[in-house]
């Protein structure tokens, strides 16, 4: 009776879980076994053609090498940003709610406004980057147009928008530690340098593995402002893995071979996500 | 929760119920027919077509239409065949002509003819101009009905020809006329930055559309008319490609990808003294631009030309006969000429018949604004615009191949071999 009723409790939750989180990766990887079916002609069992024709299509190594580059980059960049800014705004520095809110806003606007505002940013001409370049005399540069611009151009708009939404954790983090550590380097006449060495990174830690964590999927999850930005061109120059992936499922509505190519991205991310939990985890708290 | 609270709330559901069947059991006498469109130019279109809505159901009582904004083309067709797929589709929708083999091959749609039935349907069938049905039939039957469309024009600005010492009411006739008077158009300033350039044509979102301009005026046809091959690498296909890149390379055009949406802007800004974008566009264009400017078909080479592009209406198999019944109405009424007039003069878009051109409102507004009857004189050199089977994927495979070319990854005629190989791959199994 007492596991019946315990059961009873669970069970919204998991039928939620399993409806939208369980049941759609499951019928995924069975779909990713089948051919795509087309008006009235179902789907058969092609066995692993889907991961053939993924292992030779040259778009998705593109999209691999680019999401690599991009996540490379926004990684490291908008933790380090965000760092900086939480131990920046945790001082008591004059203005500091206006600074603290402005570091925030790019995270909670609408991802496809700003990328709109951000494709005025970069626009040949008279946009606002070609208007500073332009008073320093330089020449100008199609930003969005270049193949070897447009995916640095969208890793800079995702740090951005990445950021302040890390310096929250950070922010918040700092402020749990215990002030007697800072009152007690001071006495010791510790520099501020050896001061964040010593004692604040490695307290910050695991609060570092937490918004690794969220920077490795939104690395790989990364899809809005392709679409205002550069629709992953010119010549699938700013292609990023699940913006292919949309294209195939999506626009040429090939589900066979977008259910592979989501088995294979669940699949990394997954692993990735295991590794930091049972390998990190147990080395970042400080004892 | 109170008892007293949670039976209140069990009453007022149950009100509600009762409600409900009452609302269902009147609606049975309605007919609902929700409809996805899309908006791809400047302009209140949303109101327009809201206003169409209403006027129509004001003039049938039985029939409610609902328009549904769905987003650019694109999301259009994503939302319409994922509801399609699962199993709720709108009853109706714009969408692409071009994507017409798509939505035959997922099974998704009804041919019109089903509902022609009187002799004023059969009428109304043949009203539209022929090049607006090259891209409405396939295997005998017709598909789509011809609604916001559209084909490229050429739009100058009449005072950046003046100060280029060009006579500001002719307009370049001839590729070479084109590109010599873009090199005169074309402005530096003291530190040798182009400030303005002589000519415009966007590459992105949909580059082929606007190469056809390219490809149809070197009397090249890009696919065949059961979307089943295409002749990318065609010598005469290679020049066009070449031709456009020569003008990058000259510098009076500008380097790289070139934006579709900030087109028109970059007109008024009077970046660009040439710009090619839609006869939609004329509205946008007319409100906003600061100077006086022209629009002129697309210049020729070995003949006129263009593409026709837009969308049209398609009625999905899966509403109920009555809905289809409803569509159907509403797609005759809406495409009549006064109101096809009315779209044209409020979008830009070109009217879908030639007897809309001669209702008395539009002979008025073509003669007090004859830039507006420019795409209607283009279309007798019109061509049908890329449209195969596997449709996206096999224009993905020509817009990346113009793309490699015009920011200098490869030259033209290897891009256009490359994705001629990829789109023979893709057609194989379709002939």
């Amino acid at each position: 009776m007492a596991a019946l009723h315990a059961w009873l409790l669970l069970l919204p939750a998991l039928v939620l879980l399993a409806a939208f989180t369980h049941w759609p990766a499951v019928a995924t990887f069975i779909d990713s076994f089948f051919s795509t079916p087309r008006g009235s002609r179902p789907g058969v069992w092609v066995g692993l053609e889907n991961y053939q024709v993924m292992a030779e299509d040259p778009v998705f190594w593109k999209a691999v090498t680019n999401n690599l580059w991009f996540a490379g980059a926004t990684i490291p960049l908008s933790i380090g940003l965000a760092l900086l800014m939480a131990l920046w705004v945790n001082e008591r520095i004059p203005g500091r709610a206006a600074v603290r809110m402005a570091y925030f806003t790019p995270t909670v606007l609408p991802m496809i406004a700003v990328a709109n505002i951000w494709l005025f940013f970069y626009t040949p001409q008279y946009g606002l980057l070609e208007q500073v370049t332009g008073a320093l005399g330089l020449p100008s540069h199609n930003w969005l147009g270049n193949p070897s611009t447009a995916l640095a151009c969208i890793t800079v708009v995702a740090v951005w928008k990445e950021a302040g939404f890390f310096m929250i954790f950070y922010l918040a983090a700092l402020q749990t530690l215990n002030p007697s550590l800072r009152e007690a380097a001071a006495i010791e006449g510790a520099s501020r340098w050896t001061f964040f060495r010593r004692i604040q990174w490695p307290l910050l830690m695991p609060t570092t593995l937490f918004v690794l964590v969220n920077a490795i999927i939104n690395g790989f999850r990364m899809v809005d402002h392709v679409f205002i930005l550069t629709r992953g061109g010119p010549d699938n120059a700013s292609t990023l893995l699940l913006y292919h992936l949309y294209e195939v499922g999506f626009k040429f509505w090939d589900t066979g071979y977008a259910s592979a190519i989501s088995v294979v991205l669940v699949v990394t991310l997954a692993s990735v996500a295991l590794f930091q939990f049972f390998v990190l985890d147990k080395r970042v708290h400080y004892k | 929760m109170q008892r007293k609270t949670f039976n209140r709330g069990v009453a007022a559901l149950a009100a509600a119920a009762a409600l409900g069947i009452g609302g269902a059991a009147r609606a049975q006498q309605q007919v609902e027919i929700p409809f996805f469109y899309p908006v791809a130019v400047g302009g209140p279109i949303a109101k327009i077509i809201d206003g169409f809505a209403n006027d129509f159901m004001k003039a049938n009582p039985g029939i409610k239409v609902t328009p549904i904004y769905a987003g650019t083309y694109q999301e259009t067709i994503v939302k319409a065949l994922t509801a399609h797929k699962a199993g709720t589709p709108p009853v109706f929708s714009v969408l692409l002509s071009t994507d017409m083999f798509t939505l035959i091959d997922e099974d998704a749609i009804v041919p019109v003819d089903g509902f022609v039935k009187t002799a004023e349907d059969k009428a109304w069938m043949g009203s539209f101009y022929k090049a607006f049905m090259l891209n409405s039939q396939a295997g005998g039957k017709t598909w789509g009905v011809p609604f916001q469309r559209s084909t490229v024009v050429m739009y100058w600005n009449k005072e950046a020809f003046k100060e280029a010492g060009l006579d500001p009411n002719k307009a370049p006739q001839t590729w070479a006329e084109l590109k010599s008077m873009a090199t005169k158009l074309t402005k530096k300033d003291s530190s040798g930055k182009v400030t303005q350039y002589g000519v415009q044509i966007p590459s992105s979102g949909f580059p082929y559309w606007l190469f056809q301009t390219l490809t149809t005026t070197n009397d090249a046809i890009l696919a065949n008319e059961a979307g089943t091959q295409v002749k990318f690498d065609d010598p005469k296909v290679v020049e066009a490609l070449q031709y456009w890149v020569d003008l990058g390379k000259a510098g009076v055009h500008p380097p790289g990808v070139v934006e579709w949406g900030t087109t028109p802007k970059d007109f008024f800004e009077k970046k660009a003294a040439i710009i090619y974008t839609t006869t939609g566009n004329l509205t946008n264009i007319r409100s906003n631009a600061k100077f006086d400017f022209g629009v002129g078909m697309i210049p020729a080479n070995k003949r006129k030309g263009s593409p026709t592009g837009g969308g049209n209406f398609y009625i999905f198999k899966k509403a109920s006969p009555a809905q289809q019944e409803a569509a159907f109405k509403f797609i005759k009424w809406v495409t009549a000429p006064e109101r096809a007039a009315q779209w044209s003069i409020d979008t830009g878009y070109v009217a879908v018949s030639p007897a809309a051109y001669e209702t008395p409102p539009l002979k008025k507004y073509g003669s007090e604004f004859p830039p507006a009857l420019v795409a209607r004189d283009q279309l007798p050199h019109s061509v049908a615009e890329l449209s195969t089977h596997d449709n996206q994927r096999v224009t993905k495979a020509l817009n990346d191949g113009l793309q490699a070319a015009l920011t200098g990854a490869k030259p033209p005629a290897q891009a256009m071999q490359d994705a001629q190989r990829e789109a023979d791959r893709l057609l194989r199994s379709y002939k």
